[in-house]
């Protein structure tokens, strides 16, 4: 085909790939579609993927192309098989290739043009790989610590990692990475340039990256996670820029919007602010929480518990991160089916931090096969509570402590919760009365109507979900 | 200002736009599955990554860049993908029902 056909077809693949990635996330809004949107994105790739490989590759150099991709199939396939309860970390991780893709381009783009066509490096072009270059570096080693602290690897403190002007430290360190870029977009073509590019920003970007996300703690990595989702998306428009390509802008915007509107939901859902996150190291206040305060509570047995479950009428299940490390789900299940077949209303309450990445909580439970219908988010189902007659919380804890309503001292103090004590009856199950990793006491436990059912959340479902289904037979 | 910038940056400002206003009405209950594909779409850097390895006049070091880049971004795609098909597969009304 001649070149010029060959670029009319090209651009408009990527026309029909960018409506098509729209598209895509357009069908995401709902359960019913959504899987025809992830047709719709993996066609669009595909289309843009050939039509760059037919207009920009040249036969002799197709090895070039090959050669990475077969390792990329089986290592995607692969990576898309992990368990659901590593989908975090994979998805940091994928921040992390999309970073190193868009730095690497960028920094091939500049070194190639600076030894070959000088004229092409602008302010503007120049400008953009910058921006490219530190986002998506500064993504690549932020989201593999992320990954890292996801995966729980040993070596890498889960607990925020903090020391004296830190912050001063971190922020001179991206300081100066912009500020050397401002050097090298006023003087692209200097014989200096390269060295400043490849020996101090990229290195500085390198490091800002890791420094930023080792102080942050284990409970803000959805947060983290949405904001490193935005930085990749943005580094993808940066490149957009340099290469001068709007399929490239389209789809890193949409990227980056997606980002930004999960980093501020979750933000919300923590009642933190997104400085507050990255830079306000939520460990410190912790420590004050050691109240040596002896206060009452009841206990129960699963027997109690199956007994108080079978004569209500409507049961609300509050879980948390908990309850997917126990392995819980499917017995959670079985104890919805259970409870359902006797005409018991049982509904999820879902809290936007459930997981350790937005959503989360609710693909743990879909896998378990738990109907979607039934899972409820926090703001749906804070108004039923009163009216319930049961609240179980299974595996979560700060997500429903009263003290984020009234006490001001407490770390959470503000946080949206979801309203476990305005139900009639709260029964907790957990291992034993310690604060566990947060610190702070939960209010919830010691009401006079919660009774604590004390046990590894996947063995004491089962004990109840025996007592259930033993019928009149066991027990009583 | 040069008109490609120029319309390079309406581009930009106008699919921000249609982003935020179509991730704005995605279901919470899809967040995890959201966050898989648009993490498969922003590896459209594959793009940039298939320019620099494999067309026509990089030297070698440049073409090992875009290789890698290559590798991470094909990684993204299909690992990103197929986990949103996964994924999606799992949300049923009725247990062992059809998504």
């Amino acid at each position: 085909m001649n070149p010029q056909l060959t670029d009319v077809f090209c651009k408009l693949a990527y026309l029909l790939a960018t409506a098509l990635f729209i598209f895509s996330l357009h069908w995401m809004s709902e359960v019913k579609t959504s899987r025809r949107g992830v047709f719709a994105g993996s066609f669009a790739m595909l289309l843009a993927v050939a039509a760059t490989w037919v207009s920009n590759g040249s036969p002799k150099f197709y090895l070039w192309l090959v050669i990475p991709i077969i390792p990329a199939i089986v290592i995607g396939v692969w990576l898309s098989m992990v368990p659901l309860t590593a989908v975090p970390q994979r998805t940091a991780l994928s921040h992390a290739f999309g970073g190193l893709a868009a730095g690497l381009v960028g920094t091939a783009k500049f070194y190639y043009w600076y030894g070959h066509e000088q004229n092409q490096l602008t302010k503007f072009i120049v400008t953009a790989i910058i921006l490219e270059v530190i986002l998506g570096f500064l993504t690549f080693t932020g989201s593999l610590i992320a990954a890292g602290k996801l995966q729980e690897i040993k070596w890498i403190p889960q607990r925020p990692w903090i020391y004296k002007g830190q912050n001063l430290v971190n922020l001179g360190a991206i300081g100066l990475a912009l500020l050397l870029g401002v050097m090298v977009i006023m003087n692209p073509t200097s014989a200096w340039a390269p060295w400043v590019f490849g020996l101090l920003i990229i290195p500085l970007a390198l490091n800002f990256g890791w420094m930023l996300v080792l102080p942050i703690g284990g409970a803000d990595m959805p947060t983290v996670i949405s904001i490193l989702n935005a930085y990749a998306g943005l580094s993808a428009v940066a490149m957009g820029f340099v290469l001068d390509n709007k399929l490239l802008i389209t789809a890193g915007a949409l990227d980056g919007s997606s980002g930004l509107i999960l980093s501020i939901i979750m933000c919300k859902a923590m009642n933190r602010s997104f400085t507050n996150v990255l830079f306000g190291a939520f460990g410190q206040v912790q420590s004050a929480g050691g109240k040596a305060e002896q206060k009452s509570y009841k206990s129960a047995t699963a027997e109690d518990a199956a007994q108080i479950l079978e004569s209500s009428s409507s049961v609300v299940i509050i879980p948390g991160y908990g309850m997917a490390v126990a392995q819980a789900q499917h017995k959670v299940r079985e104890l919805h089916d259970l409870l359902t077949k006797r005409g018991i209303d049982v509904r999820f309450a879902i809290h936007p931090v459930a997981g350790r990445m937005p959503g989360h909580m609710n693909v743990l439970l879909a896998e378990a096969d738990i109907p979607y219908d039934k899972l409820i988010e926090m703001d749906d189902i804070n108004g039923d509570m009163p009216q319930t007659d049961v609240a179980l919380v299974i595996g979560a804890n700060d997500v429903t402590n009263p003290v984020a309503r009234h006490d001001k001292s407490s770390p959470i103090y503000g946080m949206p919760i979801i309203d476990a004590d305005k139900a009639k009856n709260v029964m907790v199950i957990k291992r034993s009365m310690n604060p566990g990793f947060a610190g702070i006491d939960n209010e919830l436990y010691y009401l006079d109507k919660t009774l604590m059912l004390f046990g590894d959340a996947k063995a004491f479902v089962a004990d109840v979900v025996k007592e259930l289904s033993g019928g009149g037979g066991m027990g009583h | 200002m040069d008109s490609k910038i120029e319309m390079s940056l309406y581009v930009f400002m106008l699919a921000s736009f249609i982003g935020m206003g179509v991730i704005r009405r995605v279901s919470r209950l899809l967040h995890t599955p959201l966050m898989s594909i648009t993490n498969a779409i922003s590896a459209i850097a594959v793009v940039g990554a298939i320019i620099v390895a494999g067309g026509e006049h990089y030297p070698t070091h440049i073409r090992i860049m875009g290789s890698v880049a290559l590798f991470a971004s094909m990684t993204n795609i299909v690992s990103g993908f197929l986990i949103t098909d996964r994924m999606l597969k799992m949300f049923r009304t009725k247990p062992g029902g059809k998504a």
